[in-house]
Formats: C-alpha cells, structure tokens, sequence
C-alpha cells in the first residue's frame, strides 16, 4: 500500500498530543470563549486550530480516538481546507466544553452513532477555509493587491503576479484583525490534498510501541486504585450491610467505601484492590430482577409477540393483503439475544475531586456527559470540571455510559484522593448495557409469478432510548426498529409492528443498534422470500429495489466483486445481503464451506460501501474489516443469558471472540457516490451475518432464525 | 524485595510474592504498554517474554518471573524499530491498539523461532491474542511483511 507518511519525529510528536504525553501535561480546558482567545501572536478564528507566529498549526479534535481513526481524519480535513502541511501540524484533544466542542448535529459532546466524520465534514471544512480565507486577505491588504490576486500553497500565501510570498506565521497578527467569514469558499474536490488520499494514522506508532496512554494507564501523583463488587443481579440490587474486616487486612488496602454501583475496596496497587475485593463479605438485597432469567424473557416474549403492537411503518393494508395474494403465504419467527460489547479494555475511570472542581481521565465517548454528571456528584459547575479523554481502547457504544464516570467520582470524593476505579472482564460482561435481545414475527405473501404482496413484521423487546429517557414511553422507539420499519424493497403493503418489552436489564447502543439485529432478521427472510419464489437471492433483491438506488447499487457492486453466480468448488455457497444504517450503504457477499464434522468456515466476504465520500480510503476499509469480525463474532458465539438476575457469562472462556485463525478474507469496494458523508464505525456490521446464514441455507437446507448459530443449525436438513 | 530484569535492566520490586507480573509491569515498573484484558490468559494482552518464550504475564506470579529475563513491548527495540513495529505501522494495523502491544510480543516470539512462518503456523502462534476490534487480516500481513524483511 502505498501512503503519505509522517516523519518519524513528527508522528512521536502526533502521538504525544495523541495520548502518550497525557500524563505529563494535561491541559487545563480553554474557556467559553475559545474561539476569539485573547492570547496576542495566535491566530484563533475558531477552536478547531490555531496558528502562532512561528506558522506552528495546531489542530484540535473533538471526537474520542477508539480506534475508528478520526484523530486523523479530523486533521486531515482542517488541513486540507485551510491548506497547510499536515505533517507539521500538532494534534490535541478536545477538553470538555460542549458550547465549544459540541457536535454541530446533535450539541452534544458525545461521539456514537458513527458520527465523527458525518456530522462534522461541513463545519470542519469550513472552520480551514475561513482561516485559509482570512489569511489570504492579510496578504493580500499587506501588499495592497486584489484578494482574488493571491493563492495558497501549504503554510504560505503567495501572489504569483509580484512573485512575493508571506508564511502564515508571517500573517497572524493581521490575520487576527479581520472578520471571521461565515461562509468562506471551500476548495473542489479536485483541490484536495489530503481528503480522498490515504494517509497514515497519526496514532499507530504510539500503539505499536507500548506509549498510548489508555484510561488503564493513567497515573496521578497520589492515585489510589479501587476495584468495585458489583451487584450481583445485573440491575436493581442493593447493599444490605458489609464486612471490610479481612479485605482491610490485605496488604496495600486503604479503604473501603461503599458506592451506587458496590463496595469500593481502595488499595495502592491493582493487585491489592483485587484482592481485598475477594476478602470482601457484602450482603446483599438482589431486588426486583432477583428472579430474572432467560427462559422467562423467551416465554413471555412468546406470548407477547400475539398482542398487536404500534406501528412503526405502514404501507398500503398489509394485513388484507396477506389474505388475498395468489401466492405462497410464509410465516417465520426470528429471536436474537443479549449481547455485550467487550471493549479490549476494561471499563475504568481515574477522578480527583476537591471543593474546587473535578479533574477526570477518562477513555469516553462522550466527555460532555462525563462533565455534566460529575458536576452533578461532586456539586460544582460543569465549568469546574476538566475533563482529559484519553485513548479508548475499543467503543463499540460501551463508553457513551457514564457508569464507570460515576464509579470513579464518587469514590475519589468518598476517600478523599484521586483515584482509578478499574473494572475486571467479568465486572465488563456482567455490568453492560446490552444489545437487546428481541423476537420476531414475520409474515409474507407473494404473488402468482413470486412478487411480493405483503411484507408483515411485529418485533417485541426492549426500547433502548426509551429505557434512558431520550423517547417518550408510549411512543415506537427509534432505536428498536431502525433497519426494520425502513425496509427498502418495493412491497405494495408493508406493515412493522413494535411491541415494547422492557425486563429492566440495562439495554445500550451496540455498534450498529438496532440495525445489528434487524437487518439480520430482514435480510433473511428476504432471502426466504427469494427461495420461496424459485428466484436468486441477488436478483429478487435487485428488482425490489427500484426506488432504493443507493441500496441497489451497492448490492450490484458487492455481487459483481464476488463474481455473484460464478461456479464454486462443492461444498461452498454464496450469501448476500444489503442494509442501510448511520448514513451509509453496505451489501455483503460471504463465500462459506461446512465440513462434513459441522465445522463452518467463512472463506472470502466481499463488501461494497457507499459512504458519501471516503476521507481516507484505507480507514473505510479497516472498519469494514474490523465491522465484519465484530458481525462474525456475535453470529458465531455470543448470548448473553440470565438466571436468577445474574448474568451467566464472565469472560473470554464463556463469552468467546472470533480468533485470527477464522479471520476470512474481507476485500472492500468503495463506492464513490458523492452524497453526504456517511457513518462508518457501524455500517459494516448489519448485514454480515445475513450474508453468512444466507449462504448457510444453500448448504444445508435450514435457516437459521436464531443466533448465535447452534451445532444443529449445521446439520443438513 | 524480589529481584527482576526487565527490558534488560535489574529492577528490585517490594511485591507480595502472588502478584501477577501484569501488575509489577504495569504498577510498580510503570511499564503501562503491557495490558490487561481478561486475567485468565484468555486474550493474549499482557503477553511479555521470558527467557525468549511468550507467556502470559496476567497468570504468571513475580516469584516465577525472578531470574528469568523479561522483555516487554518497551523494551522489544531501543528504538521501537523491530521489523515487527515497522511492519505494523505499514500495514496500518491497530485501531483502538489497546491488544497490539500483546499481538506483537506474540509475533516477536514466533519470528525469532520461524523466521517465515506460513499462514497456519501464525494462526497457531497467534492464536492466544484477542483483537475485538478485528485487525487480523492486517496482523497476518504485517507478519508476512516483516518476515520478508519489510516488504509487502
């Protein structure tokens, strides 16, 4: 592959702002009024870059680095627009202020959602342009000529006319004097630099050398470390009474307090918190999920799934319609689990609280929530609370929660001293908030020639938005039928039910949400549909999708790459699948074999995107290949279940992920549309797992209406 | 005090005897590039070396680590130049990086005894090491990169 580089020192340099020097100098948060600094010698036209009278650019990203690469996209596309060397630019975290940093879209300085990129594209752009304008106007009065006169290359405006020339540096002090222009002039795309080029991750040195430094591995002066036990019900539990005798006589303890989440048992190092954590005697009150389990949640889920729910989408009179086609009728349940996001690092959160304010280190995806909600706990203003995001290792949605924020507050302001609450794997999978597990009813009905009449889909579960407040009880949640209510193929009737059913287990936003689990369902009853009617998978898909251009050709592109109806060697199937989700478009082609001992293997997926535009191409393709291993994963292994309040599963060994040795081919085609930019942390994982169980039916007859996939789902039929 | 030699420099660490090397690294020799992710050498995280061997610094007490030579991710190349490294960052392989410093100390270890290690033989040396965020295919190039003296 070949890609723009950055020196070495100047990728030690990125990396430092980046993470590696978060512990030696934090910086204290810029006020309100970041964008007009008064600091004399910078030129600030706004808070997403400045430059010093030595031309030094510094660029500052709002949006948590996780893995998904914005800590260089960002970058990128400041640099671009106001049109400097983006190897000589310094990078830097945004501290949290969400007047300043908040999320041109939503407002608020919280990153899920795939929203880095798609709702930041437009205000970047222009934050450089105005810069690059503004500059070009201080030469341009500066040497008394036209603006239109002048051009830029990268740090320096020139009048070729005149052959004179004036760094940027050169220009801050009057640059600084002019207006900032609202809608500044922003460069074609023919004029880029750097947006649409591949160019090396400012972040891997430092992640290749032991130097990020993650929310695991901050170290204050006089940090104490604590490790919490947690409820043992998933929720809804409390603390009757404890005993901190034995765990006070491990060597290294300091303190036990007791917090929302548990007891905090506070030592010196990691190990002795762990293990005054096991000395611990804590009696609990289980609460009203004491009782809770899996079998009960299907059971009911059952019985629900018969009463009508809201609508959620509705198309002609689907229910007439299933009565009167001239077609096969088909009727199908589909069921998804619980599952967990299994961020590499644990949860944790450092905190220092004193009467002045709060200072937290914290790996979040969302460092205005983390501010709000420790002012609230320590009783200070927002303002009063510094906020260093750190490096995240790993997402996934996990880290928009404040839970672990919560953790870390409370028990630095009960001891006293700043303190690192770490969470273990099992303290991980057994507190989350869970993709929700759901159930499904389908029913079809298709004409005399295979079309399809009616398209009827009641799902029951849990409301992910309405569970946190942020939609109305009563109402459709958005969240529960997004890649469902949507779907995109032209049925004359369609009617999407939503039942809600909430058992109060902790529900969250689990990369992709409620695309993960719907389009799995859509998409394989599409797929039933097909076989129904004697048509390929692809072609039916293809005519269906008249009215959903965007869909449609990523589908062609996706079957084309793959060579979509070429023969294969026996015993190897093809599955296909489209979705829409977080702004962008994605079909999958997985090649799979099953071995006659029921082993599967996913040789081959093809993927084609469309994201509007690909800032940097090579980092789509990292997230379509990290998208389908995260798919993979889930569809293979995970559930997450529930007896007696408890979650049954605890780490690696019982909650597995997929290995290296599964890992198949994943080869992506960017689709270059040109439209808005779309999301894409999430677009890469919907229709994986369809694609896969697609091509599993081909090979063995059954489909598959449940994951994870069972030992006697491969069997042949 | 136990006596170690880490990244090729004695160290004295005043530890209970049972703590985890993880923890030593990590809190007392403030090696932080050595990472927790599940302690039942599930994931492959704190993978380190001892005595050239890939262990799994999470399950492996202080007394066991004594004597022997340890190296951690900080201490793989002077410069943090190792092929391995280089190869990483061209085949951009990490994204949230949280695993990689336990993928490259396993890689490492299955160079220095397979200098040019065919498909199965890095699945079966890389088989310990989790990556949630799903950078095998990367990892598999970038050790064949490396392997092949940098090229790709």
């Amino acid at each position: 592959m070949n890609r723009l580089q950055l020196s070495r020192r100047q990728l030690l340099k990125g990396s430092a702002a980046l993470g590696a020097g978060l512990v030696i100098g934090f910086r204290l948060p810029l006020g309100a009024d970041a964008q007009q600094p008064a600091e004399p010698g910078k030129f600030a036209p706004n808070q997403w870059f400045s430059i010093d009278r030595d031309g030094q650019v510094t660029i500052v990203n709002s949006v948590p680095e996780m893995g998904q690469g914005t800590s260089t996209s960002m970058p990128m596309i400041v640099a671009d627009e106001l049109d400097v060397d983006l190897s000589k630019v310094k990078v830097e975290q945004a501290p949290a202020n969400p007047k300043v940093y908040g999320n041109p879209v939503t407002g608020a300085q919280s990153y899920g959602g795939s929203r880095g990129i798609r709702d930041h594209l437009a205000t970047w752009r222009k934050a450089g342009a105005a810069g690059r304008q503004m500059l070009k106007q201080a030469a341009a009065n500066e040497w008394g000529v036209p603006v239109e006169e002048v051009e830029t290359e990268p740090g320096a405006v020139v009048h070729k006319k005149s052959g004179r020339k004036l760094l940027y540096g050169q220009l801050v002090d009057k640059a600084q004097q002019l207006p900032v222009p609202q809608d500044p002039k922003l460069k074609t795309p023919g004029e880029f630099r750097y947006i649409g080029k591949e160019y090396a991750r400012i972040d891997l040195p430092s992640k290749t050398d032991g130097k990020a430094i993650y929310g695991y591995d901050v170290k204050v002066p006089g940090m104490l470390i604590a490790s919490i036990e947690r409820i043992p019900v998933v929720s809804g539990a409390k603390v009757k009474s404890f005993d901190a005798t034995a765990a006070k006589q491990v060597k290294g303890v300091k303190q036990v307090v007791q917090v929302t989440s548990g007891v905090a048992v506070v030592a010196d190092t990691t190990w002795a918190a762990l293990k005054g954590r096991r000395a611990l005697k804590v009696e609990w009150d289980d609460g009203p999920l004491a009782n809770l389990s899996s079998a009960q949640i299907s059971k009911e889920y059952r019985e629900l799934i018969k009463q009508p729910g809201m609508e959620a989408r509705k198309v002609g009179d689907a229910e007439r319609a299933l009565l009167s086609g001239s077609g096969k009728a088909l009727d199908a349940f589909y069921e998804v689990p619980f599952l967990e996001h299994v961020c590499m690092e644990p949860m944790n959160c450092t905190a220092q609280v004193t009467p002045n304010g709060v200072t937290l280190w914290a790996p979040t995806q969302n460092p205005g929530g983390s501010q709000a909600i420790a002012a609230k706990l320590a009783g200070v203003q927002p303002e009063q609370v510094i906020v260093n995001t750190t490096m995240l290792g790993g997402g996934f949605g996990r880290r928009g929660e404040l839970d672990f924020v919560i953790d870390a507050v409370e028990t630095a302001k009960a001891v006293n001293a700043p303190v690192k609450v770490v969470w273990t794997r099992e303290d991980d999978i057994r507190h989350g908030f869970y993709r929700p597990a759901t159930y499904n009813h389908f029913r079809a009905r298709l004409d005399a020639q295979g079309q399809p009449e009616a398209w009827w889909h009641r799902i029951v579960g849990p409301g992910i938005l309405i569970q946190k407040g942020r939609a109305k009880a009563g109402t459709v949640d958005g969240a529960a039928v997004s890649g469902a209510a949507d779907v995109p193929y032209d049925v004359p009737n369609i009617r999407v039910e939503w039942k809600e059913k909430d058992f109060g287990v902790p529900v969250g936003f689990w990369r992709s949400v409620g695309a993960s689990q719907n389009i799995f369902i859509v998409e394989s009853f599409m797929d039933e549909l097909a076989h129904a009617a004697g048509k390929d998978p692809y072609e039916y898909r293809r005519a269906l999708l008249g009215k959903a251009k965007r869909h449609k050709a990523v589908l062609e592109l996706a079957a084309q790459k793959a060579n979509w109806g070429a023969p294969l060697p026996a015993g190897r199937a093809r599955g296909i699948a489209v979705a829409f989700s977080y702004g962008s478009y994605a079909a999958h082609v997985s090649e799979v074999s099953l071995a006659p001992d029921g082993k599967v293997r996913v040789h081959k997926i093809t993927c084609a995107i469309d994201c509007g535009i690909a800032v940097n191409p090579d980092q789509v393709r990292a997230q379509m290949e990290g998208g389908a291993v995260y798919a993979l994963t889930a569809a293979f292994y995970n559930a997450i279940t529930l007896d007696k309040g408890r979650v049954q599963q605890s780490n690696f060994h019982d909650y597995p992920m997929m290995r290296i040795a599964e890992m198949p081919q994943v080869e992506t085609h960017i689709l270059d549309s040109g439209e808005a930019p779309g999301g894409l942390g999430e677009p890469g994982v919907p229709s994986v797992a369809p694609s896969v169980t697609n091509a599993l039916f081909l090979l063995t007859g059954k489909r598959i209406r449940s994951l994870p996939i069972k030992a006697e789902d491969l069997k042949k039929a | 005090m136990i006596a170690l030699n880490v990244n090729g420099k004695a160290q004295q660490v005043d530890v209970e005897p049972d703590t985890p090397l993880l923890w030593v690294l990590r809190d007392s020799l403030d090696l932080t590039g050595t990472k927790y992710g599940c302690g039942i050498a599930q994931c492959g995280a704190c993978t380190v070396h001892m005595d050239g061997q890939p262990v799994r610094s999470c399950v492996t007490p202080v007394t066991a680590a004594a004597g022997k030579k340890i190296v951690t991710i900080e201490g793989l190349d002077a410069r943090a130049e190792h092929p391995l490294q280089k190869a990483w960052v061209a085949e951009q392989v990490p994204q949230c990086g949280y695993c990689q410093s336990g993928q490259i100390m396993s890689a490492a270890a299955l160079l220095a005894r397979t200098p040019n290690p065919t498909d199965a033989q890095i699945d079966d040396a890389m088989g310990g090491n989790i990556c949630r965020c799903g950078t095998y295919q990367r990892i598999r190039q970038a050790i064949h990169r490396a392997a092949k003296g940098g090229k790709s």
